[in-house]
């Protein structure tokens, strides 16, 4: 038995005895606590990200194959940080307002954090199940921690029943995997799959029903059914988080399993991963164009966005894989500053979350009606913003490998989707005013919305940085 | 000597302004003076970038068919992308279009936008910034960056500051461009993977799959082809002109329409000749179309701003007509023909935001016997008129010519198609002028109409220079472009020349062009 080393599973660790440790200031003091803990949680993630920075990233598997950490985790695992950082922040505000401050928040939270964090190290099927879940049912319980509100329970419930079911998918897969492999670990289905002729019918299955289970998880089409309703119900903050978090943790796991374990069969499920982009991407497009309710709106939008991330799995490159790494924070970012502007719409003490609500925003705080302009005009990919190259990358990575027909579908998407993006725009400036929001906003919120939009606005001065570590985790996982 | 990157300064000046406007501020009750300050600095600023233009254009080699002012820096090393831009006979005109054209909007809306003037300057700094990034650039990539950039400020200018139809006009502007331009993203990211570079100058020097070359063609084709705009997809235009503000309108006909002349002189001509020559016959085909029925349309139009939109419909026309003729004088024609235009259109929408900022009407029947009480406009709204109409002594004539000439070595059926364009093009111009200048004096707030403020001379007395200037010495403009124009078409020669130009081919296509009549013109 070679020696136990913990050293990589540090930041995990870390977050979970916080998170354990915050379950015992919350029974002693209770609710009240919620404000100072979530500031703390907050902390503790950044305290974990600065471990995570100091351990190597150097592939190192330990648990017998069961936790990988490489360059492609580690950044991966960054992301996740980044993201549940902002959603925490993003969150303090509301929990007073809305007086569902329950100290249970930020610890659900984390562990959510800790569930996606070890997905994207998970290094065989079982460690892939075990952290899924964990992010999964804290999750479920956040959709529905807004207890009084009918919405929350009902999108709660949905999530649930949806995600039970396609995790009883995803085990399934597994199970018929397991079956015609004879092994759960990554590295040996691998070997297996090259060394054997061809694949069977059973393993196809297998490998089917397993990216069904992920597509729930980021809500491509035609999985996607729960996303709207879910993002509508959930509380605001809660939506904010499932709009930037979960979804790279997906991705970052279904990476590893297709371009990793499951490499030999790229033929099979590329064309399982065509469809489900190019439908992604066409419902995320029309489905938003009837969309009053601006939540709903962006759960749509997200559905696009999902299907534009996977062309760049399509592509089946190591270009392919950083652009969808890319992507994928590139959008985080976006979000986080688009919903630093959502939280702010409210009037006479609720929530105001009708698009038209938004009208006239450009007269009464103007820094902010830009911000969002900013952020809508980049969601649609139009250059110089950031979200253009987020789009170039994946495109090229696409055409590289001959793809062409799903890239036009891509951009002639794109074009739709600019519509309801502009629409925002045009409510935001062109439409006569309405009453002005409630108050202002926030401190944290205004960190967070200038830092999003100077990240998609000066992204073009210096995108090297951002570029090349994505595609060297890319690499890394490819090697 | 060692020059200055004079390039980056003219594309970041502009952007260095708008942020500087940005921190004007005032206390309650100081709008004015921050309004009076915002205006000033623009104007400055926009005045600077256009000195640092004519120092260019004074230190521009005319001998050299070579990019000249080349700076080149990696920007984003994972694509191979750099910034690279540079100018050659061909965009240095189109810089000097563009940064001329930006103090006149500037002083244009010094009186007519009222509300939300820092954002208004702010627009028209940044769309300065990117015009001429566009026409500079040297990397297809930097170059869509700046292309579609431009959409940007020019939605919310339509939709903040236009007309009542607004917001409609500004969606049809932003989506009709947008859909024809990812085609291009497409086709430019191809492109880069066939040949593994973005550099333009390399890619001119690139020869392609003639296969290849027709897919590339035709996605660059719908991008330009929106943007000119041409026959049929040119439905937005008189929407954006009518509902834009006048500086709006000023620069969407002097300078964004531009853009798809110059990407066919960029892109389309040098890198897929063969493509070309295959789809001359269909762009020759649909120039005729836009000259004769847009000239036409022009006809029954009673909006004064539809009307000239139409009007630059038609001689975009005469644009695509001279750039695939593939003759000397045929392209030389069109850059004189789109650089002309883009100083005559924009006057004469500012012609009409004179009439307009005092009636609050453009159409054309409120007008009329505004000779009386406006001389000094009538003369210059004259001079411009016969510029569009394309009077020899003008430079419209100088450019629609040289245009015709070269379609004529190419084919005698489209020059004489063509032509007609000619008299319908007088016959409507001179119908407005007519009505609205001359005549009796029908309505008594027209009649009350005073004559040119001081502003407005100083913004049009030197553009009416302009125009009778290059009607009467052309060569100053023909002598820089030529030997760029003459590059593209030697280059043009020698990569068609092992494909054999199959005149079988082309007799069957509508109204081939002969091969002799072609080579006579080289």
């Amino acid at each position: 038995m070679i020696g136990f080393n913990i050293v990589p599973l540090l930041p995990e660790l870390f977050l979970t005895l916080t998170a354990m440790g915050f379950l015992i200031v919350g029974v002693s003091q209770g609710n009240r606590s919620t404000a100072v803990l979530t500031w703390t949680a907050c902390l503790a993630m950044v305290i974990a990200a600065i471990l995570l920075l100091q351990i190597s990233w150097e592939g190192q598997t330990i648990l017998n194959g069961m936790f990988v950490l490489d360059e492609f985790s580690g950044l991966f695992k960054l992301m996740i940080l980044i993201g549940l950082i902002i959603s925490l922040a993003l969150s303090v505000d509301y929990l007073k307002v809305e007086r569902m401050a329950r100290f249970e928040y930020p610890v659900l939270v984390m562990l959510a954090g800790v569930g996606m964090m070890l997905m994207v190290s998970a290094g065989n099927l079982l460690a892939l199940y075990m952290a899924l879940e964990l992010q999964s049912l804290s999750l479920y319980v956040l959709a529905g921690i807004h207890r009084n509100s009918p919405r929350s329970a009902e999108a709660a419930i949905k999530y649930f029943v949806l995600g039970a079911l396609s995790s009883g998918m995803l085990l399934f897969g597994i199970s018929l995997i397991y079956g015609f492999t004879g092994s759960i670990d990554f590295e040996v289905i691998r070997n297996t799959l090259d060394h054997a002729q061809g694949s069977t019918p059973g393993i196809t299955v297998g490998l089917a029903f397993l990216l069904a289970g992920l597509a729930f998880k980021i809500s491509a089409v035609p999985f996607h059914m729960w996303t709207p309703d879910v993002y509508q119900g959930a509380p605001a903050p809660v939506t904010a988080l499932f709009a930037m978090v979960p979804k790279i943790a997906a991705f970052g796991l279904m990476l590893r399993v297709l371009f990793y374990a499951f490499l030999p069969m790229s033929g099979e499920w590329m064309q399982i991963v065509y469809f489900l982009s190019a439908a992604s991407m066409i419902v995320g497009a029309f489905a938003a164009l009837a969309q009053d309710n601006i939540k709903r709106l962006i759960a749509y939008s997200s559905i696009g966005n999902m299907g534009y991330a996977l062309i760049g799995v399509v592509a089946g490159t190591p270009e392919g894989a950083g652009a969808v790494i890319l992507y994928l924070f590139i959008y985080m970012m976006m979000t986080a500053g688009v919903f630093s502007v959502i939280l702010c719409m409210r009037r006479q003490g609720l929530m105001a979350m009708q698009v038209s609500d938004l009208a006239g925003l450009s007269r009464h705080s103007p820094m902010m009606a830009y911000a969002m302009a900013a952020l809508m005009f980049s969601m649609s990919g139009i250059p110089p913003l950031a979200g253009f190259f987020g789009k170039f990358f994946i495109f090229l990575a696409a055409v590289e490998q001959g793809y062409i027909a799903l890239v036009i579908i891509g951009v002639l998407s794109s074009v739709v989707s600019a519509y309801y993006y502009l629409r925002i725009v045009k409510i935001m400036f062109f439409d006569e005013p309405a009453d002005p929001f409630d108050r202002g906003m926030t401190l944290e919120k205004r960190v967070i919305l200038f830092i999003s939009v100077i990240f998609v606005i000066g992204f073009i001065l210096k995108p090297n940085p951002i570029v090349d570590s994505a595609m060297a985790a890319a690499k890394a996982l490819l090697l | 000597m060692i020059m200055p990157p004079i390039l980056s300064i003219m594309i970041f000046l502009p952007v260095v302004c708008a942020l500087m406007i940005t921190i004007i501020r005032g206390e309650k009750g100081d709008e004015e003076i921050v309004e009076k300050n915002v205006k000033h600095l623009s104007l400055f600023g926009s005045l600077f970038v256009l000195a640092f233009a004519l120092f260019m254009y004074v230190n521009f080699d005319k001998t050299s068919a070579d990019f000249q002012f080349v700076e080149k820096i990696s920007w984003l090393s994972a694509a191979g992308l750099s910034y690279h831009v540079g100018v050659d006979g061909i965009s240095v005109y189109f810089v000097l279009l563009s940064v001329v054209l930006t103090p006149v909007c500037i002083l244009a809306s010094w009186n007519s936008v009222k509300t939300r003037v820092k954002e208004y300057m702010i627009a028209f700094l940044i769309l300065e910034s990117l015009m001429i990034g566009t026409f500079c650039a040297l990397d297809t990539v930097l170059f869509y960056v700046f292309f579609e950039g431009v959409l940007i400020p020019m939605f919310l200018i339509i939709g903040i500051w236009g007309g009542p139809r607004r917001i409609y006009a500004s969606f049809k502007f932003f989506l009709y461009t947008l859909l024809g331009s990812v085609l291009m993203l497409v086709a430019l990211i191809a492109l880069y993977v066939e040949t593994g570079s973005t550099d333009i100058p390399a890619l001119m020097h690139t020869t392609l799959d003639f296969e290849f070359q027709k897919w590339i063609w035709l996605a660059f084709f719908a991008s330009f082809a929106v943007k000119m705009p041409m026959w049929p997809v040119h439905t937005w235009l008189p929407d954006a002109h009518v509902e834009a503000p006048t500086a709006g309108s000023v620069i969407l006909a002097g300078v964004l329409l531009k853009m798809g002349g110059y990407g066919f002189l960029r892109f389309s001509l040098p890198m897929l000749p063969q493509a070309s020559m295959y789809f001359a016959p269909l762009v020759l085909t649909l120039s005729v179309i836009a000259i004769i029925y847009a000239s036409l349309v022009a006809l029954v139009q009673d909006d004064m701003k539809k009307l000239i939109a139409y009007s630059s419909v038609a001689h975009m026309g005469f644009v695509t007509l001279g750039i695939f003729s593939f003759t000397e004088q045929g392209i030389e024609g069109a850059i004189f023909q789109m650089l002309s235009h883009g100083i005559i259109s924009a006057a004469l929408f500012l012609c009409v935001g004179v009439v307009y900022d005092r009636l609050h009407t453009r159409d054309i029947n409120r007008y009329g016997g505004l000779a009386k009480n406006m001389p000094n406009y009538a003369l210059v709204f004259m001079i411009f008129m016969l510029g569009s109409v394309g009077l020899p002594g003008t430079s419209g004539f100088v450019g629609e010519f040289l245009a015709l000439v070269g379609t004529y070595k190419a084919s005698t059926t489209f020059a004489a198609l063509a032509a007609t364009g000619l008299v319908l093009g007088a016959a409507y111009m001179l119908l407005l002028y007519r009505k609205v200048v001359f005549g009796p004096q029908k309505n008594k707030d027209a009649a009350a109409m005073e004559d040119l403020t001081a502003m407005e001379k100083l913004v049009l007395v030197p553009m009416a220079l302009l125009v009778i200037y290059y009607g009467v010495f052309p060569s100053s403009v023909t002598d820089r472009v030529a030997p760029s124009a003459k590059s593209l078409l030697r280059h043009y020669e020698m990569s068609h020349e092992p494909l054999g130009y199959n005149e079988a081919r082309l007799d069957s296509a509508p109204a081939g062009i002969n091969k002799e009549e072609r080579r006579s013109g080289l």
